[in-house]
């Protein structure tokens, strides 16, 4: 019997007592603040990275990040290697975006040696950037939405995505790492599919931008977890270093597709997209990814430019231009193209060899990430996994 | 404003401390992006920088890359190229310094991008920064012996007993 | 569920399926290998192309998983630097018996093409941890992937739990 009323006593409501809000001493409540690891291996870091977040309860006070696990020597090889030997490791520095990559290699040794590209050649590398920007944009945007929630939408780009892959596995054989352009050309000709393909493929995809932003940029819950979160001020953008969607994102109207033009991007038409504050702040993370999506749209709008121009009947070969020997003069050069994640740079050191002496690369990814700190002090635990996916990483470029 | 007249204000802003003007041949871009001014005076690298983004007519707003090199005759490098992004113009300017005393001033208050770089140039070339809020290795752990980037550098044979070479 | 329909007996119309132990347990266990996925590099990303829509993996009954905790199989894919290694044997440690590991891709089978100059790569994730299949390609293609994968399930369903046990 008295355990019986033993056990009705300790399910039995204990009286509390209630202190009113306006005695509490919010000095003699003791917090202290919190460190919590995220990563190396984390699904929400987009690769190996570890973040160590400073809290204060939920809010983050701030971020230390820590790079160097997929740090494989890139710079190293590259001192050892010949000059077009380099460029399947630049394939394996930004593995989203390859061929920007390659196109930016090839071009600052281009530039060095002072090669002229044949202009069917530029024609195919300005295709396949665009649609390279495309498809890294799809990813980006896929797991952005993975990051805030949603799955669908992963799903359509990498549906998308895959057509993309398809067009390059036509023309040059592989689907993710190409070594597709050579320094002075390119290592085979556009496949005679490939221009039908790639028509279908615009119109498909106009589509898919359209469902992805029903689906997913003006989803209620999407534009609540991004909008006025993750806000960079345009100086602080510049100052620095941002470039890319970042910096686009911020308000700036900065794209060296149009105010350093190389390869003949000063003959197609297309805007630079730029973070307005359309639905929070100037520089918040809705802006980043609304960038993004309408540079997806840009990029159809070149592709179809090229699709309209694009010498068919040019039987040049592609690879006319390729020195039988690369082997540029002593000298230095800094040369940078506008990769998907923004400005990508190569400074080549060459001492009248056959190996760059040194090639250091200012990997968008890197200096976009050196700003993460910045952007995510003050905002919730939460949130900051978003920051990061705006962001938008490769982890291969930050490491190298 | 070309990169000649830029090189020939920071002359007679600083005069003595910025060397000659290496011109490098080959066509348009390479002389406008990788011509360079060697500053003679390393310790003054923080304050031609401080000059070259306040001065009004200059206005470089953004350090593109820092970019240390080494030279192989016991020297090392650090190179600078700076654009500003409102005047659309672009310099470079190089540091440079010997292996067994390599000390830079840091222009991480200049410029924040220039944290992570130095950070970087310190972990792969060895190059110290004066005054850098925080010099740790960026890349690498901090219990890696020598500097990868170096031209003398020997891989070594065990890291926590993984064995390192093929 | 037919089989436990209470409208027609699995009993009254001879429904019975007898087997093995070992077959039943295997057949359980490789058409649910939950697989630990951290993307390492860049055929982390063949392996995200692997597990959305055009090649869905979940048909074979594989679901990502982030935690080591619940999964089955390892899925190293790309290249172990020597900074991860220590973390890549950790997580291998923390996943529960049984449980096999797919090494994809050249990187994380033999150094792939860091082998000579890649003072921070791991030449080989088995310097490590064991490798139960190779999957070779840099990057391998998804149905590589595939093809791994239905060799780990072959290998799953020649093993016996219940010998083991005694």
């Amino acid at each position: 019997m008295t355990e019986v009323l033993d056990r009705k006593m300790q399910t039995m409501p204990v009286p509390v007592k209630v202190i009113p809000a306006e005695q509490i001493d919010p000095k003699r409540i003791r917090t202290e603040e919190m460190v919590l690891n995220i990563g190396p291996q984390h699904p929400s870091t987009h690769g190996v990275l570890r973040l160590e977040a400073v809290l204060d309860g939920e809010l983050v006070i701030d971020v230390v990040p820590f790079l160097g696990y997929l740090h494989r020597c890139f710079e190293k090889h590259s001192e050892a290697m010949t000059y077009p030997q380099v460029i399947p490791y630049v394939d394996r520095m930004d593995y989203l975006a390859p061929m920007q990559g390659e196109h930016g290699y090839a071009l600052a040794v281009e530039r060095m040696m002072g090669i002229e590209v044949p202009e069917k050649v530029e024609y195919i590398r300005v295709l396949f950037g665009e649609l390279q920007r495309i498809a890294s944009h799809l990813v980006a945007v896929g797991t952005f939405g993975l990051d805030t929630g949603a799955f669908t939408p992963f799903l359509y780009c990498f549906r998308d995505r895959e057509d993309i892959l398809e067009m390059f596995e036509k023309t040059c054989g592989a689907r993710l790492l190409y070594n597709y352009i050579w320094v002075g050309g390119l290592s085979h000709d556009l496949h005679p599919d490939v221009i039908s393909m790639c028509r279908a493929f615009v119109k498909k995809s106009r589509a898919t931008h359209k469902e992805i932003n029903e689906l997913l940029t003006f989803n209620k819950i999407f534009v609540e977890r991004t909008a006025n979160i993750g806000i960079l001020k345009p100086d602080v953008a510049i100052n620095g270093g941002a470039s890319g969607p970042m910096l686009r994102g911020s308000g700036v109207k900065w794209d060296l597709r149009r105010d350093d033009p190389y390869s003949i991007y000063d003959r197609f038409e297309f805007d630079i997209p730029v973070g307005t504050g359309m639905l929070g702040t100037l520089g918040d993370c809705f802006d980043r990814h609304w960038v993004r999506m309408c540079e997806w749209e840009q990029s159809l709008n070149i592709i179809e430019q090229i699709l309209e121009k694009y010498p068919q009947d040019d039987k040049t070969d592609v690879q006319k231009a390729v020195p039988k020997r690369i082997k540029p003069g002593a000298g230095e050069i800094y040369s940078r193209v506008e990769t998907a994640r923004g400005e990508l740079g190569y400074y080549l050191v060459s001492k009248d060899g056959i190996n760059p002496w040194r090639c250091k690369v200012r990997s968008p990814a890197f200096v976009n990430l050196s700003l993460l700190p910045i952007i995510s002090r003050g905002y919730l635990m939460a949130d900051l996994i978003i920051i990061l996916g705006s962001v938008d990483i490769v982890l291969g470029e930050v490491d190298r | 404003m070309t990169n000649t007249e830029i090189y020939d204000k920071l002359k007679s802003a600083f005069g003595e401390k910025i060397g000659e003007w290496h011109e490098q041949t080959g066509g348009e871009y390479m002389k406008r992006m990788s011509s360079y001014a060697d500053i003679t005076d390393t310790s003054y690298i923080r304050d031609v920088c401080l000059y070259l983004r306040d001065e009004p007519e200059l206005e470089f707003d953004s350090l593109l890359l820092l970019s240390s090199v080494d030279n192989g005759d016991k020297t090392l490098s650090v190179t600078y190229h700076l654009e500003s992004k409102s005047k659309k113009h672009f310099i470079a300017l190089k540091v440079t310094v010997p292996v067994d005393n390599a000390v830079v001033p840091s222009i991480t208050g200049v410029w924040s991008h220039a944290n992570w770089q130095e950070r970087e140039a310190w972990d792969m070339m060895g190059i110290k920064f004066l005054n850098h809020p925080d010099m740790r290795r960026i890349l690498l752990d901090e219990d890696w012996i020598g500097h990868p980037l170096r031209k003398d550098y020997k891989q070594p044979e065990f890291y926590r007993g993984m064995k390192v070479p093929y | 569920m037919g089989l436990l329909n209470k409208q027609d007996n699995p009993f009254e119309s001879s429904n019975i399926v007898i087997t093995g132990a070992d077959t039943l347990l295997n057949w359980a266990r490789l058409s649910s290998l939950w697989m630990m996925g951290f993307g390492l590099a860049c055929c982390a990303i063949e392996m995200m192309a692997a597990s959305a829509s055009h090649y869905d993996i979940g048909r074979f009954g594989v679901i990502p998983r982030p935690s080591p905790r619940q999964s089955d199989i390892m899925l190293i894919s790309g290249t172990v630097t020597l900074k991860m290694a220590t973390r890549t044997k950790l997580l291998y440690e923390q996943m529960p018996d049984p449980k096999y590991i797919i090494s994809m891709g050249s990187c994380s089978n033999c150094g792939g093409p860091y082998w000579e100059h890649g003072y921070h790569v791991l030449k080989g994730v088995d310097r490590v941890i064991p490798v139960d299949v190779y999957v070779p390609g840099c990057p391998p293609r998804p149905e590589a992937l595939l093809e791994g994968l239905i060799k780990v399930q072959e290998k799953v369903r020649k093993q016996s739990l219940a010998k083991t046990a005694v």
